[in-house]
């Protein structure tokens, strides 16, 4: 393999490398710093939420300005940070862990990443135009998103918005034809780690679902400037029809941020329970499962806006078949770690801790599928905490633990241990002060998306907003520990973990420009 | 290279892809001034649109190099397919949006108007429809009074055009049959058929198009109507547009010689293309023109 790779490592130095690179782990590397940066960006935007929110009444925003900040912290947080850090494993991963020399089309996955810079530069010029960023939500609800947003600001988070469903498309058609045609001979479909096959079923989920998405946001823009009456009902249109195709895209987007994490800590439990994963094969069937059910459930986020009755009926009962395929999983990773000689380095801690907390997200999920309740529930802080649960404490903390885990393959270098616990345990008390409290706001009626509340909310929200500067800060120690982790540290063998099985744990830590020029032979 | 073994090809690093990011974003930058009536719109676009073209005729003519260069292997080669297959996959749900849009709205939201006797008073919910405060229907392809609008009928020029790319996906396979069987001539006539049938197609579109606009009252303004008819034909028309320049890519390639029997997948990721506008063609005519 020596020999193989030698000549292939020469490639422009500097900025002309990153820009105009072929290789997979260069890609992946540019996707989780991209996506870094984003996370940033996206935490400070909550920041000036929560600190509004510190006490009622208005002192630090303007109510428009708040709009904008929880719309763009959330387009920010979905479409920025977890799918870009996502793609970014996938990329590094992904030709790893199937025996493949690269991905399957290489310039292609280039292209992929480098849509993302000039998505998210239009989304952050539209802050500073006139008439301000998108206020409508991430949802881009009409008719807020269209006769409610006459600046250009939406203009610019429409076509971001283009750019970055591009990025996801090309992204995953590659990651498709990499996983069905670059498999190592002898490793099929059932032998592929959890991470590949849930990331082949997210790129499905993707392909169907992000181009809906387009057409949404096409629509808008043509009711906005061409003078068409998609959502409008004067000209026979309807606004509940964006809702409907907005959601066909938006439920399926939901589990596309969670299989992978799913994925992830389907590695990380059987290598620190050092025992093999339980129940492989229904966790496959599981996470089809849920990708099917993530069709066909959207209407769910609609209950409250006046469906016929059978229309409420089915989505609620569909919703709640979710419960089955997500409980075999919990179930699953329990059972990994039943009578495991368990140890808990920084990775496992954040892989027990997603399963915990995005299990409390799962729970919540079943109350708010219930369309009586949900008519209680809808729009209040309940919702807020419900999605943070699986978003943050499931997708994020899977990623964190993503990155704890494979680091050292990529640096060559353990990781600080201490302030990676460290960091652990600030995020997990951080993240529950947050948002736990949330539940209780928005059972007794706190409304989201609103700058203002009643007095009888504010020690709760005093707890969630010292929760988030907790949150926010203790990331900066995330950046110290990866800095720290690139420049030196202990290190780290080939295999690093002693319980780690795979085929990325055989290759060289770090792990070489090119891997597997000849496939590795799988028994 | 490491092709040299007949190992998978993997390309040196290559600037087209951040080029074309470039260019996209000077063209997504230019539309939105241009929607917002500031003058450099225009111009940004014109400027992106040159740096995507420039960068498809090199990066693709790099592509075309390789290819005949022989440096794809059997296992590029089903890169490329599963890639192709998935992307026209993606471009049907692209398509899917509108049509759910337009079976949502004449199932659900327009009968639901009729039904709102206080809101919108005397409203008459049939499609077709331009809603209550949009111009009132008559019947299919008459000249519009004001104030009034005519959808098109099925059975004049859409009805030609169905039958017009129905054979242009016979003729494309036709052309296909000839390279399996090296018969060149054929190959070549039967792609000169099929682009000649494109062309076809998009003029009678054009026709109709500018009759709509001048004498049927139809506009991509007339209500929900005009609306999904204009973003449905409108996105195919430019998909088949989009095809068309495929094929005369493929025609010119095919007469300098390019493809094999045995090696010509750009060949079928064009006719594969082709043949999707041509399923969506169907279902527009079904369901916009004639029910």
């Amino acid at each position: 393999m020596a020999s193989a790779t030698a000549h292939h490592d020469d490639h422009p130095s500097g900025i002309m490398r990153w820009l105009t690179t072929t290789n997979h782990k260069d890609i992946g590397t540019l996707y989780l710093w991209f996506a870094l940066i984003m996370f940033f960006v996206g935490g400070a935007m909550s920041l000036i939420i929560r600190t509004e929110l510190w006490q009622p009444g208005l002192q630090f925003v303007n109510p428009d300005f708040f709009n904008q900040m929880t719309t763009v912290h959330a387009l920010v947080m979905v479409f920025g940070v977890v799918m870009p850090a996502f793609t970014g494993f996938a990329n590094w991963q992904i030709p790893l862990m199937i025996g493949a020399p690269d991905m399957a089309l290489p310039r292609l996955n280039n292209w992929s990443f480098w849509l993302l810079p000039p998505a998210a530069t239009l989304l952050m010029i539209s802050l500073f135009v006139p008439g301000g960023g998108p206020a409508a939500g991430w949802t881009l609800y009409a008719p807020l998103s269209t006769s409610g947003s006459p600046g250009m600001g939406m203009d610019f988070t429409i076509l971001s918005v283009h750019l970055l469903g591009m990025s996801s498309i090309l992204g995953s058609i590659n990651i498709i034809a990499t996983i069905l045609n670059m498999r190592a001979p002898g490793m099929n479909l059932l032998k592929m780690p959890m991470f590949v096959w849930s990331w082949l079923i997210t790129a499905f989920l993707l392909l169907a679902a992000i181009p809906v998405l387009a057409g949404a946001v096409t629509m808008l823009l043509t009711d906005r400037h061409f003078g068409t009456t998609f959502f409008n009902a004067a000209g026979g249109g309807d606004p509940v029809l964006f809702q409907h195709i907005f959601w066909f895209f938006g439920h399926p987007e939901v589990y596309i941020l969670i299989l992978p994490a799913f994925g992830v800590v389907s590695q990380i439990i059987p290598t620190f329970a050092r025992k093999p994963l339980f129940g492989y094969v229904s966790m496959v069937y599981a996470t089809a499962t849920i990708a099917f059910l993530s069709f066909i459930v959207w209407a769910h986020h609609m209950y409250t806006v006046g469906m016929p009755l059978a229309g409420n009926m089915f989505f609620m009962f569909a919703t709640m078949l979710i419960a089955i395929p997500t409980g075999v999983k919990v179930f699953n990773w329990v059972a990994t770690m039943w009578r495991g000689s368990m140890t808990f380095e920084t990775p496992m801690l954040f892989a027990v801790g997603t399963v915990f907390t995005f299990t409390m997200g799962g729970l919540t999920g079943i109350m708010l599928s219930l369309a009586p309740v949900d008519t209680q529930y809808h729009d209040t802080y309940f919702v807020v905490a419900h999605f943070h649960y699986t978003i943050f404490g499931g997708s994020v903390l899977a990623l964190m633990g993503a990155a704890y885990y494979w680091m050292p393959k990529w640096t060559g270098h353990m990781y600080n241990e201490t302030l990676g616990k460290w960091h652990f345990w600030l995020t997990v008390i951080g993240f529950n002060l947050t948002f736990f409290p949330q539940h209780f706001l928005g059972l007794a009626g706190m409304q989201r998306r609103v700058p203002d509340y009643g007095l009888q909310f504010v020690e709760f929200n005093q707890w969630s907003t010292v929760g988030a500067f907790l949150l926010g800060i203790s990331q900066i120690l995330l950046l110290v520990v990866v800095i720290k982790c690139i420049k030196g540290g202990k290190k780290a063998t080939t295999q690093v973990w002693e319980g780690a099985e795979g085929l990325e744990w055989t290759v060289p830590s770090p792990a070489p420009y090119h891997t597997f020029a000849t496939p590795p032979k799988i028994r | 290279m490491s092709a040299a073994n007949g190992s998978y090809y993997l390309p040196s690093p290559s600037p087209w892809p951040a080029i074309t990011s470039a260019g996209l974003f000077t063209l997504a930058l230019g539309f939105i001034l241009f929607m917002n009536s500031i003058a450099a719109g225009p111009w940004l676009m014109l400027v992106g649109a040159a740096v995507i073209v420039y960068m498809m005729i090199r990066w693709f003519g790099q592509v075309i190099d390789e290819s005949e260069g022989g440096l794809y292997n059997k296992q590029v080669d089903l890169s490329f397919r599963w890639g192709m297959g998935w992307f026209i996959f993606s471009e049907v749900m692209f398509f899917a949006a509108f049509f759910g849009a337009l079976f949502y709205v004449r199932q659900w939201a327009v009968p639901w108007l009729g039904d709102t006797e206080l809101l919108w008073p005397g409203y008459e919910a049939v499609w077709p429809t331009a809603g209550p405060k949009g111009p009132m229907p008559i019947s299919p392809d008459t000249l519009a009074p004001a104030g009034s609008f005519s959808p098109m009928g099925a059975w004049g020029i859409p009805a030609i055009n169905t039958a017009i790319l129905l054979t242009s996906g016979a003729t494309v396979t036709w052309a296909h049959w000839g390279l399996l069987k090296d018969n060149r001539a054929q190959l070549i006539t039967g792609l000169f058929l099929t682009v000649a049938l494109g062309i076809t197609f998009l003029s009678l579109q054009a026709y109709e198009y500018v009759h709509a606009y001048t004498q049927l009252g139809l506009t991509f303004k007339t209500g929900i109507f005009g609306a999904t008819f204009f973003i449905l034909t409108g996105f195919h028309g430019l998909h088949v547009t989009i095809g068309t320049i495929m094929l005369i890519t493929v025609l010119i390639r095919s007469l300098k010689g390019h493809f094999s029997a045995d090696h010509h997948f750009g060949f079928e990721a064009v006719a594969w293309y082709w043949h999707f506008v041509d399923v969506v063609w169907l279902g527009l005519f079904i369901f916009v023109y004639w029910l």
